[in-house]
């Protein structure tokens, strides 16, 4: 087995994508973290959001 | 009856936030249905369903809000619309004060925090496994609660984390410990050595809080999604958890928790923690294995007092229940006024739900596991997802108990039950009072339908939760309602209570 460096060995430092109030819970236990202002992308559209995806793939 | 239908035009907002808005409103007795959505293709469906559909609310897109609200009148209907918009836009505002900087993407997040070694997703499922493999590209561990993942995105999402050395707990990842640091549906727990893997969030919560009570810690606890032992993910995240624990220096005993794993996967495990110097305590909910690689144990409770014992160096010896006097004194009290009646178990806790139906299932034969069976005893699992369609949790929103709990009553479903067995999981994210919420709806019944069955509850969690655990028993104590800490006690003691035969085997191994 060989020997990993891992997120257990480290302090956490968060991004927060989504619930506001795991961010809050994590500032009141003095846990770095930041709160993305996460929206969903092509406007909420998937199929968009896989055409967008199979472009950047490519490009 | 009037309908009200209001379009917020390119607005955001989160679909718990909304449900925890609309569940609050819809508390008035005025007010039959309050539905705040986002204009998706999914929750368009979700309405049609309902039959809550109307023309304006057709023509929503998916980034605009829809509010309908029916109430007993218009005036009603129009002013508890204009509330819902207060409670969000009150919300928004609060954010803006807060002047904290909110990323927009992932790059600019991590411009601001670019040691950070953790994303944590709440985010609609369709959406999560596109934002969390963006996040491994980052070489960032990831924390993933949103559930509705497809399972070929689970896998590959945890291949490539395997590949970068990553953490992906998930999906629907309720609760983790890294360090000791809470993450999700988290108990306010002791830092300690027992590391724990589990592939169910209540579950874990359930081991976390026993290990609290018998004064044992966690170094990590690692939520792995409930599919990760399945021959499809073939256990990627947990065996790599199991790596990663047996090297953790803090961690002297690891539990392993989760539904019988496939064959295949068992094989694997073994393997692996068959060189390992950390014993491995497992629980794999009614499944025994013929090896003993692992420390088997039946139940949440067991396998966390054996892995307490084994830190302490000692052997660890079941029995049934931890104060038996207690439950003599219960049983001459109550006599035989269950007995030969109809058991119904309302859990919020989907592990804790299953293993009530096992424990009780062993005493009373078949134990139904939804509403449709209609046979005999049953025991359901309020937050699977036929019971919470654009519904919030029942750990965050007890009412839908409460509204099941009339339902059967109204139907006279409750008229041959003899004991009702529930569940209260405390901790961050849950509900702030669910004793509160159970007491009202119990005395309600116990007035107006002559509820008269024996009500038993188990309380999960630890002195230090948000709730106050000691305030929410003498809640339930007053109530009359009998407390049990241990979901696997709780279970037997109504197994008593409905088929007085199993309590001399009980009470003999318990003594």
């Amino acid at each position: 087995m060989k020997p990993y460096q891992s997120l257990l060995q480290k302090p956490i430092r968060v991004i927060n994508i989504g619930l506001e109030s795991f961010s809050e819970d994590l500032r009141k236990a003095e846990i770095p973290v930041i709160q993305m202002d996460w929206r969903p992308p092509a406007g909420g559209d998937l199929r968009l959001v896989a055409l967008l995806d199979s472009l950047a793939e490519e490009a | 009856m009037a309908r009200n239908t209001h379009i917020l035009k390119s607005s955001y907002f989160d679909s718990v936030v909304l449900m925890r808005v609309a569940s609050q409103l819809k508390k008035q007795d005025d007010i039959s249905e309050v539905a705040m959505f986002m204009g998706t293709e999914g929750n368009h469906d979700l309405l049609a369903q309902v039959g809550l559909t109307t023309v304006k609310s057709r023509a929503a897109g998916p980034q605009d809000l829809i509010v309908i609200v029916v109430a007993d009148s218009e005036e009603r209907a129009e002013s508890t619309t204009q509330d819902a918009l207060s409670m969000l836009t009150d919300r928004n505002a609060g954010q803006d004060n807060e002047l904290d900087y909110r990323p927009r993407t992932l790059d600019a997040a991590l411009g601001f925090l670019p040691d950070a070694n953790l994303a944590a997703l709440s985010i609609p499922g369709e959406f999560a496994a596109r934002e969390a493999s963006k996040c491994i590209d980052k070489g960032l561990n990831v924390f993933l609660f949103s559930d509705n993942v497809a399972l070929a995105d689970e896998i590959s999402l945890k291949k490539k984390a395997r590949r970068k050395n990553l953490l992906f707990m998930g999906p629907d990842c309720g609760t983790a410990y890294i360090n000791g640091v809470g993450l999700g549906f988290a108990n306010i727990i002791k830092s300690g050595r027992i590391g724990c893997i589990a592939a169910s969030g209540t579950g874990l919560q359930a081991v976390v809080c026993e290990l609290d009570r018998l004064g044992e810690g966690v170094s990590h606890a690692i939520g792995v999604g409930g599919r990760d032992l399945s021959s499809e993910v073939g256990g990627l995240m947990t065996t790599y958890s199991l790596e990663l624990l047996e090297q953790d220096p803090a961690t002297e005993v690891i539990i392993l928790l989760s539904k019988p794993p496939s064959a295949d996967v068992v094989k694997a495990l073994e393997a692996l923690c068959s060189e390992f110097s950390t014993p491995v305590v497992s629980c794999f909910q009614g499944a025994e294995l013929p090896g003993n690689t692992f420390i088997q144990t039946a139940t949440l409770d067991e396998a966390a007092a054996t892995a307490v014992c084994r830190v302490n160096g000692r052997e660890h010896v079941p029995v049934p229940f931890n104060l038996p006097d207690r439950i003599s004194d219960l049983l001459e009290e109550r006599g035989n006024k269950a007995a030969g009646k109809r058991v119904v178990g309302l859990f919020t806790g989907g592990t804790l739900a299953k293993e009530a139906q096992l424990l009780l299932s062993k005493e009373l034969g078949p134990v139904a596991k939804s509403f449709e069976e209609h046979a005999g005893h049953i025991v359901v699992d309020l937050g699977d997802d036929q019971y919470t369609i654009g519904r919030p949790h029942p750990m965050i929103s007890p009412e839908i108990r409460t509204e099941q709990l009339i339902e059967l009553a109204e139907t006279g479903d409750l008229a041959d039950c003899g004991v009702v067995l529930v569940d209260l999981v405390l901790g961050k994210g849950s509900h702030l009072d669910p004793a509160q919420e159970l007491v009202e709806s119990i005395e309600t019944l116990r007035k107006r339908r002559q509820l008269s069955a024996e009500i038993v509850a188990v309380v999960i969690g630890t002195p230090e939760d948000p709730q106050d655990i000691a305030a929410q028993i003498s809640v339930l104590d007053a109530a009359g309602i009998t407390v049990f800490r241990s979901n696997s006690e709780a279970a037997r003691y109504v197994a008593m209570l409905a088929a007085p035969a199993c309590r001399e085997n009980y009470m003999k191994e318990a003594s």
